[in-house]
């Protein structure tokens, strides 16, 4: 029975992307208009308020990392000149571009008819967004989020960005859409956002339970996933939210664990933090080896990249372009290096984690720069050691096995040999 | 007696170390790892079971019979493991002769292998008369392709009995000689190794006691690459870093930093008083900066890798080499031998990219602390060593530095002390 339960969630993801993914194929036939921007600080409400379809190049990249095709284009990519040690992700989507735009579920991708920077924190965003342009040759509008450099989003910050929505995005929306700002429409889609975002937390913190019934990196990838891509503020968004915390409650309930690559993790030897985001071309393998050793993750911050709902965010309909400004100023890779390191030291505390492992990536700088300074102070302040390990997004030939395999066991291990012994 | 036994599968050597139940090392073996994880454990033991027997008979007759006497007796057992896998090489050569050659050819062929093993048998026996032998590689291939090498080009006839063919015939049979498990316990050679010294009375009665003194294995552990290969649980498998700290905490109790550049990794790892490892970092899957750097560059200049050390410590002036890629290290040698540098000077710069490599992680890992143990291969190696010296001087200032003669076996030794624990 609780099975059964369990796949309700995961088909009616399936089923919920597929039809996007329809919808898009067909965009040029029924005019529904597309807009290509990223997942952090997405403005998807917004977008679908104007009727228009939102399109994530950097959730394109991992699924086709995910389904072993970003190798063929980022081979491609090269071919027409990108180097070897430019983001993954990038390569990839201008592999597929030059591939014909078949997307991650096989069907065709339409052009944009805008593409929607909304900047949050990565620099390669712009140049991507430029050699988009080159290609489709469409309109392009810049929302610029301050960067949390002081640890704050202050009041001038969303003032600034609020103004940017009122006097560029949505005119840019209105033109290639051709409808009116619907403020009214907006804030009722926000209202749906709030009731998603609600569950999502639910079920992310249901990791504070002993066992764990969730893996909070590997596994909460998958439950992310709509919120972070095109299902905020749509009914079928809050529908699955609803039905994967009931899930998950009945996990907690039962006391079980979350179902790994291997089959159930009820016996939890590690909990864990992790930082960075996963390796998508290995992710199996790559969850496997932390299974294997009964690892589970508790939290982690990539599963906050498309927003931090956890210390108590949540849309606000009543403030709809406001609520939108600190959303996207408040996601994590706008947050400075101090801000990441309280955020992971108040993971470990509030989980109870026996440890914390980076991933660092190789070809994303703006994510891996200052982590092995991170990993000293959170040592530092928690006392619990921390892991390294390096892989890449979605270049296959940056995934080392045996040398992961090797760092984590010795890690895990690490980890048993001071506990006992502090206990001997 | 009981005993306890530690192994380390490494990727370029494989090494066994057995402690008593003391935990005082009772003995060590160690073998080329070839492309036979499971035959090289299976001779690491037995090789170290017979250094085993030789420490109990040292220690029977301790105060009875002079070291000298001693030695020459282990020399001797030496020589007739030698002898014996020299005449299992030259069987097999003989059987390929009649396999691949012409009738006409097989005579002056057999003629020509029936010199050179006579040659080499007596260079063997003239080595073991000679108090002071010259160092040379301790595994069979290296010491006996390296003599047959250098008769073969001696005796070679362009006319008859080319160079090649006899190099092909050793190539053919080296790696069955190698594969096959040749009887060389401590029974095995003992009796005709103490007939070789004269079978002095004080000793061949203790000889006699040690052979048949029961050795129990109560535990055992393994660790390195190979691991996965040893017939162990997964209890009894531990990580290279966590050996390699435990070991190097045994060796040198106020270890605090462990540097350990093994074949394919390095490593930095920081341990606490008790040797339980705090924190480490490893190099990625790249295996720049690894021994295998100077495997390579030995082969590039044609020399035997223990001879690499010497000739780079007989340097005028450091050159400075750029790249630490393993791959690209023979293009930056050839480039410097053409623009007239000197091979010892290079060497030395490319020692010290290899060191400049490892500071790397060191950094990384949190600093070099007060005392700090080079563990591995390369710590054999003495220029490595005046390089990290050097180094760890100007980075870290007055640290007292620990190098054991026998580092190669640290990864081994720490496994045996878990294995002592697993036992107890």
């Amino acid at each position: 029975m609780s099975d059964v339960q369990k796949d309700r969630s995961m088909v009616l993801q399936k089923q919920m992307i597929a039809r996007h993914f329809e919808r898009l194929e067909k965009a040029p036939e029924t005019g529904e208009p597309v807009v290509y921007t990223f997942v952090p600080g997405n403005l998807t409400e917004l977008i679908r308020s104007f009727g228009a379809l939102p399109v994530l190049p950097e959730i394109n990249a991992l699924q086709s990392g995910m389904r072993k095709r970003s190798g063929d284009f980022i081979n491609e990519a090269e071919k027409s000149g990108h180097s070897e040690d430019v983001c993954t992700y990038v390569k990839c989507d201008i592999g597929m571009l030059k591939s014909g735009n078949i997307g991650p579920t096989g069907t065709r991708l339409p052009k944009p008819d805008l593409l929607l920077l909304s900047y949050t924190g990565c620099y390669t965003f712009m140049k991507w967004f430029e050699l988009l342009r080159e290609e489709y040759d469409c309109p392009t509008v810049f929302f610029q989020v301050p960067y949390q450099g002081d640890g704050a989003i202050e009041p001038q910050h969303k003032e600034y960005m609020v103004k940017q929505l009122r006097d560029e995005v949505i005119p840019a929306l209105e033109k290639v859409t051709g409808k009116k700002y619907d403020e009214d429409r907006l804030k009722e889609m926000l209202a749906l956002s709030a009731q998603a975002e609600e569950d999502l937390v639910a079920v992310l913190q249901s990791a504070k339970n002993k066992p764990s019934p969730i893996d909070a990196y590997f596994g909460a990838v998958y439950y992310v996933g709509p919120i972070f891509s095109a299902f905020r503020g749509t009914p079928e968004g809050v529908e699955y939210y609803k039905e994967l915390r009931r899930e998950v409650e009945q996990r907690v309930a039962e006391g079980r664990g979350p179902i790994t690559p291997d089959g159930p993790l009820d016996d939890q030897k590690y909990r864990i933090v992790v930082e960075g985001p996963p390796n998508w071309t290995h992710f199996r393998d790559f969850w496997r080896m932390f299974a294997e050793e009964g690892a589970v993750v508790v939290a982690s911050t990539y599963t906050k990249v498309g927003g931090v709902y956890d210390f108590g965010f949540r849309h606000d309909p009543n403030d709809p372009l406001g609520t939108l400004a600190e959303y996207c100023a408040g996601c994590y890779t706008n947050i400075n290096l101090p801000g990441r390191i309280a955020m992971i030291e108040r993971y470990i505390r509030d989980y109870d984690a026996d440890g914390f492992i980076i991933n660092s990536v190789k070809s994303c700088n703006s994510f891996s720069a200052g982590q092995l300074m991170m990993v000293r102070e959170i040592e530092r302040r928690t006392g619990i050691p921390g892991g390294f390990i390096e892989s890449d997004l979605v270049d296959p030939r940056y995934f080392s096995a045996a040398n992961i395999k090797n760092r984590l066991e010795s890690y895990f291990q690490m980890i048993d040999a001071r506990r006992m012994g502090v206990s001997a | 007696m009981r005993c306890v036994i530690g192994i380390d599968l490494g990727s370029t050597t494989t090494k066994a170390v057995i402690l008593d139940e003391e935990r005082r090392v009772l003995g060590r073996g160690i073998t080329n790892s070839r492309s036979n994880y499971d035959l090289a454990a299976a001779v690491a033991r037995s090789e170290a079971y017979v250094t085993a027997r030789f420490n109990l008979l040292r220690r029977e007759v301790a105060g009875r019979v002079d070291d000298a006497m001693l030695e020459r007796l282990r020399r001797a057992f030496k020589l007739e493991q030698t002898l014996h896998q020299l005449r299992r090489l030259r069987e097999l050569i003989d059987e390929e002769i009649d396999r691949s050659h012409e009738n006409g050819l097989r005579r002056p062929l057999k003629d020509a292998i029936a010199t050179m093993f006579e040659r080499i048998e007596r260079e063997e026996e003239e080595r073991f008369a000679d108090p002071n032998p010259p160092k040379r590689s301790d595994f069979f291939r290296d010491a006996a392709g390296s003599a047959f090498n250098r008769i073969a080009e001696e005796i070679a006839d362009p006319t008859g009995v080319t160079f090649d063919m006899l190099l092909g015939l050793y190539d053919k049979c080296i790696i069955r000689v190698e594969n096959e498990p040749l009887e060389l316990g401590f029974r095995d050679h003992i009796g005709a190794a103490l007939e070789r010294i004269g079978r002095p009375p004080e000793i061949a009665g203790a000889v006699d006691r040690v052979a048949r003194v029961e050795l129990e294995e109560a535990a055992s552990v393994g660790t390195g690459y190979g691991r996965a290969r040893l017939p162990f649980p997964k209890e009894q498998i531990r990580s290279e870093i966590l050996c390699h700290g435990l070991g190097a905490h045994a060796m040198f109790p106020g270890t605090r930093t462990v540097l350990d550049i093994g074949g394919q990794d390095t490593k930095a790892i920081q341990v606490d008083e008790n040797g339980i490892v705090t924190s480490f970092q490893m190099n990625d899957r790249c295996a720049a900066g690894c021994g295998r750097y100077l495997g390579y560059i030995a082969d590039e200049m044609n020399i035997g890798l223990h001879e690499l050390g010497p000739l780079a410590s007989k340097c005028h002036r450091c050159v400075k080499i750029n790249s630490t890629c393993t791959v690209f290290a023979g293009a930056e040698l050839r480039e410097r031998l053409s623009l007239g540098e000197r091979r010892e000077d290079i060497l030395a710069g490319l020692h010290r990219a290899i060191v400049v490599r490892a500071m790397s992680l060191l950094a990384r890992s949190g600093g070099v602390f007060n005392e700090f143990t080079f563990t591995g291969g390369v710590a054999k190696n003495e220029a490595a060593v005046r390089a990290l010296r050097e180094l760890v001087h100007e980075n870290y200032g007055d640290i007292s530095m620990n190098v054991s003669p026998d580092s190669i076996y640290t990864g081994a030794y720490g496994a045996a002390l878990f294995a002592h624990e697993v036992a107890n």
